[in-house]
C-alpha cells in the first residue's frame, strides 16, 4: 500500500511540476475571462461608434421635423441636392448616411438609405422604428384615437415557465440554458476523458519502451504500478479542474466587478433597447441571467467530479490496457479508436437527441451504461435528473470501472513485458487467459 | 540462498521451462548460463516474482519465496531503462523507496554510492543528458543501493567500455565479499572463469549442467596432453604404437615435435612418461583442460542437435 502511494505521488508531482501543467492551468480560465471581456468591450464599442449622422432628402416634405435626433443618429436636413449628398457620401468614411424618403412615402412605406460605409444595423433600426412611429401616428390620428393613451398601453407578456419536480416544488425552467450548460458539460467531459486517458496510455508506452518497467515490477506488482499511474493522473485531473474552477470564479468577480461598475453603460443599454421594441433580446437577457441563478451549480460540480472520476477510471484502465500492449503511439491507433467509440457516439448524439430529449429513453438508457453515461448523464443534469438515477447511474459505473480495471489488469501485466511483439485481439484474448 | 525446484512455465505456444532445478549457494557468484532464448530472463523474472512458475517451488534463504522476499533482491534486467526526463537523483530515491527503503536512509546510501563511483554532480541530471554508460552506472547503482542479499544482474557489463567495466567488477566482487549472493546471467564465457564459483546451463528450457565450476571443468578434462619433445628424425614415432594411450594428433616443427594424446582412464600420466622417457627428450607437458567457452558450446550443441532433428 505504501508504495503505490510512492507511485502515485510520482505520477502526480512529476506532471503537476511541469511548466506545461501551470502554463494551461493558468492560461485557459485566463483565456475564457480575456474572451469575455473582449466581447463585452467590443460590443459596448460598436454601441458608440454606431453613432450616425443622416442627412435627410424629404420630398414628402412633412417627415423630416418630425424625425428626432438623439444619442445614436443625429438628422441633418440641408437643402443641398441630391447629387452633391451623393459626393459628399463619396469623400466620406464616418457613419454618414443620405436618408431619401419619396414623396408618397405614406401610401409606399419605403424610403432609401444611402451609407458612406456598409449600412449599419442600428442606424437602420432606430430609423426603421421612428419612421415607423411616425406612420403609426398618422393612422392613429385619421382614426380619431388619442395617440399619448395608446403609447402607454402595455402589452408585453412575461412567461415564468416552471417545472413541477417530484417533490412537489414548483422550480424555474430554462430549457435552453440547460441545452447550453450540457453541450458545453459533454464537450468538456468529452475531451477531458480523451486528454486524461492518453496521458496514461502515453505514460505506460513510456515506462514500456524506455523499459524502465522491468526494474519497477521488480519492485512491485504490475497492478499497483497500473493503478498508481491511474490514481496519479486521476489527481492531476481533478487539481487542474478544481484549479480552474477557483481561478474563474476568482476572475470572474474581479471582471464583473470592474465591468459593472460602468452600470449606466448597461441601464442604457437596456433601456434603449426596450424603447427601440426589441423587448425580445431584452427579457432573453434577464432570462439567462435568472436561468443561470435557477441552476443548481453544487449539484453540476459534484455531478461532474463522479462523472468524471467514473468514466476517467473506466477509460483510462481501456487505454491502459492499449498503452501496454503497443511498442509505440502510432500503433496504439488501431485499438484506441474502437474502445472509445461509445464515448464519440455519445458524444455527437449529445447535441442532438440527448439535449433534444434529455428525460427521453435514448438519454435516459445512455445515462445508465456505464460506457456512455459519463456524457449522457452530465448532459441530463442540468435539466434536472432524479436522484434515483444519479445514484444507479454512478453505481453501474463504479462497477463498470471495476470490471475494466481486472480486465486491463490482466492485460497489462503480459503487455509490458512484451517487446516487439505485435499485438492483435487473438494475442490480447491469449495474454487475458494467463495464469497470474 | 535460493534453491529451485522443478519449475515450469507454460507459455501458450511454448514452454519456457522445463522442471529447472538449480541451487545457488549463499555468498556465490552463481552463474546463469545459456544461449539465447534458452529461459533465462523467464527464470529471472520468476525468482523476482515478476511472474509466477506454473508448478514447482523457490525457496529463498530457506522460506518459500514470498513477496516480501522482494526487498531483498536487487535485479539489473539485460533491458535497462531509467524515466528519460527525471532528474537522476529523485529516480533514485524513487527506486530505492520502492525497494522499501526509507527517505533519509535512500539518500544516504545514494550519496555513498554516487560517491564512490564518482558520480556526485549527476543528481540534478536528467537521464536523457547523460552517455549510455554514465546510464548504466546509473542502473548498477539503483540495483545495489537497498543492499540486496540476492543480486541477480543479466548481462551486466555489455554497453560498458573497459575501464568502466572493471569498475563495475569490482564492486561486483566486493558486494560478494561482504556477503551478496550473486547471480549472473551470461553469454560471456571468459568472465564466467574469473568471476563465477557455480553455475547452470539452460538451453531449450532445460537445465543440462550445473555445479561448481571447478568440478565441472574436472569432470571435462579427458586425459588430453600435449608433450613437446626433441625432434627425432630416425625414431620415426615407433613410439606411437604403443597400446598405452590414443594418438589424437601430431605436428612437426622445426626443432621440435609435438603430438597431442588421450590417456586411457586407467593408465595415470606417469606410467606414459615412464615409457616416453627413454625414448624421447621430453620439453613440455600440457594438460589440455576445457574452457567454458568450450563446454558451453559442446553442451549446447549435445542438447540441440536431437532436439531439432526431432521437430522436423
Amino acid at each position: 500500500m505504501n508504495k503505490i502511494i510512492l507511485i502515485i505521488k510520482r505520477e502526480y508531482l512529476s506532471r503537476v511540476k511541469k511548466k506545461s501543467f501551470l502554463l494551461t492551468t493558468f492560461l485557459v480560465p485566463l483565456f475564457f475571462i480575456g474572451m469575455y471581456v473582449g466581447i463585452f468591450y467590443l460590443t459596448k464599442k460598436s454601441f458608440e461608434d454606431s453613432h450616425a449622422i443622416v442627412h435627410i432628402v424629404d420630398q414628402e416634405g412633412t417627415i423630416a421635423p418630425k424625425l428626432k435626433s438623439n444619442k445614436n443618429i443625429t438628422y441633418n436636413t440641408s437643402d443641398i441636392g441630391l447629387q452633391e449628398q451623393i459626393e459628399l457620401l463619396k469623400a466620406d468614411n464616418d457613419n454618414t448616411n443620405v436618408l431619401i424618403i419619396p414623396a408618397d412615402f405614406y401610401s409606399s412605406q419605403s424610403i432609401e438609405l444611402l451609407s458612406s460605409g456598409k449600412p449599419n444595423m442600428t442606424t437602420q433600426g432606430e430609423v426603421k422604428s421612428q419612421l415607423r412611429d411616425i406612420i403609426r401616428n398618422e393612422h392613429y390620428i385619421k382614426m380619431g384615437l388619442n395617440v399619448d393613451s395608446i403609447r402607454n398601453i402595455n402589452d408585453n407578456i412575461y412567461i415564468s415557465a416552471k417545472e413541477v419536480t417530484e417533490t412537489g416544488d414548483a422550480k424555474e425552467s430554462h430549457t435552453e440554458v440547460a441545452m447550453g450548460i450540457g453541450m458545453a458539460l459533454s464537450i468538456l467531459i468529452y475531451l477531458s476523458l480523451f486528454l486524461y486517458g492518453a496521458q496514461v496510455m502515453r505514460g505506460i508506452i513510456e515506462e514500456k519502451t524506455s523499459r524502465i518497467v522491468e526494474v519497477v515490477i521488480s519492485s512491485v506488482k504490475p497492478f499497483q504500478l497500473m493503478m498508481g499511474k491511474i490514481i496519479g493522473i486521476g489527481l492531476v485531473g481533478i487539481t487542474q479542474f478544481a484549479l480552474w474552477i477557483l481561478l474563474s470564479v476568482a476572475l470572474a468577480s474581479v471582471a464583473s466587478t470592474l465591468l459593472f461598475n460602468e452600470k449606466d453603460l448597461t441601464n442604457q443599454m437596456a433601456t434603449q433597447s426596450m424603447q427601440e421594441n426589441q423587448m425580445v433580446m431584452a427579457s432573453q437577457g434577464f432570462n439567462i441571467m435568472g436561468a443561470l441563478a435557477s441552476i443548481n451549480f453544487g449539484e453540476l460540480i459534484v455531478c461532474f467530479f463522479i462523472f468524471f472520476l467514473g468514466g476517467y477510471f473506466l477509460y483510462s484502465a481501456l487505454f491502459a490496457a492499449v498503452g501496454s500492449a503497443v511498442d509505440s503511439e502510432t500503433e496504439a491507433t488501431q485499438f484506441t479508436m474502437p474502445i472509445t467509440m461509445p464515448l464519440l457516439l455519445t458524444y455527437i448524439l449529445s447535441f442532438g437527441v440527448l439535449v433534444n430529449d434529455p428525460h427521453g429513453p435514448i438519454a435516459t438508457w445512455l445515462s445508465f451504461i456505464p460506457f456512455t453515461s459519463p456524457i449522457a448523464m452530465l448532459v441530463r443534469v442540468p435539466f434536472g435528473v432524479p436522484i434515483w438515477q444519479i445514484a444507479l447511474s454512478s453505481a453501474l459505473l463504479i462497477g463498470g470501472f471495476v470490471l475494466t480495471t481486472w480486465f486491463a489488469g490482466r492485460i497489462y501485466r503480459v503487455g509490458i513485458l512484451m517487446y516487439g511483439k505485435k499485438a492483435s485481439i487473438k494475442e490480447l484474448i491469449k495474454w487475458f487467459k494467463y495464469k497470474s | 540462498m535460493l534453491d529451485i525446484r522443478h519449475i515450469v512455465k507454460q507459455y501458450s505456444n511454448h514452454r519456457a521451462l522445463d522442471d529447472v532445478s538449480i541451487y545457488v549457494p549463499k555468498g556465490s557468484i552463481f552463474g546463469l548460463l545459456g544461449p539465447n532464448g534458452a529461459g533465462k530472463t523467464s527464470l529471472i523474472r520468476i525468482i523476482n516474482q515478476i511472474t509466477a512458475p506454473d508448478s514447482g517451488q523457490i525457496y529463498f534463504d530457506g522460506e518459500l519465496l514470498q513477496p516480501k522476499h522482494i526487498e531483498r533482491i536487487g535485479y539489473l534486467p539485460e533491458e535497462r531503462g531509467l524515466y528519460k526526463k527525471m532528474k537522476i537523483g529523485e529516480q533514485m530515491l524513487y527506486l530505492a523507496q520502492l525497494k522499501g527503503l526509507g527517505k533519509q536512509d535512500a539518500i544516504h546510501r545514494i550519496r555513498y554510492w554516487f560517491e564512490k563511483l564518482h558520480m556526485e554532480d549527476w543528481f540534478e541530471k536528467k537521464v536523457e543528458d547523460l552517455s549510455k554508460g554514465m546510464q548504466q552506472k546509473v542502473q548498477f547503482v539503483a540495483t545495489v543501493v537497498h543492499e540486496p542479499d540476492l543480486i541477480i544482474l543479466d548481462e551486466p557489463f555489455s554497453g560498458f567500455d573497459p575501464v568502466n567495466a572493471q569498475t563495475i567488477q569490482e564492486e561486483i566482487l566486493e558486494l560478494n565479499k561482504k556477503g551478496a549472493t550473486i547471480i549472473y546471467s551470461t553469454h560471456r564465457m571468459e568472465s564466467v572463469e574469473e568471476l563465477c564459483d557455480n553455475i547452470a546451463l539452460i538451453n531449450k528450457s532445460r537445465k543440462i549442467l550445473d555445479g561448481a565450476v571447478k568440478e565441472i571443468k574436472r569432470s571435462y578434462q579427458n586425459q588430453t596432453y600435449v608433450i613437446e619433445f626433441k625432434k627425432k628424425a630416425d625414431t620415426a614415432y615407433a613410439l606411437l604404437d604403443t597400446a598405452l594411450f590414443e594418438l589424437i594428433s601430431e605436428t612437426d616443427h622445426a626443432e621440435e615435435s609435438e603430438i597431442k594424446i588421450r590417456i586411457d582412464a586407467t593408465k595415470s600420466l606417469n606410467e606414459i612418461l615412464l615409457y616416453l622417457i627413454p625414448q624421447i627428450d621430453i620439453h613440455q607437458i600440457r594438460e589440455i583442460i576445457p574452457s567454458m567457452h568450450d563446454i558451453f558450446i559442446d553442451q549446447v550443441r549435445k542438447s540441440s542437435a536431437p532436439l531439432a532433428t526431432n521437430h522436423e
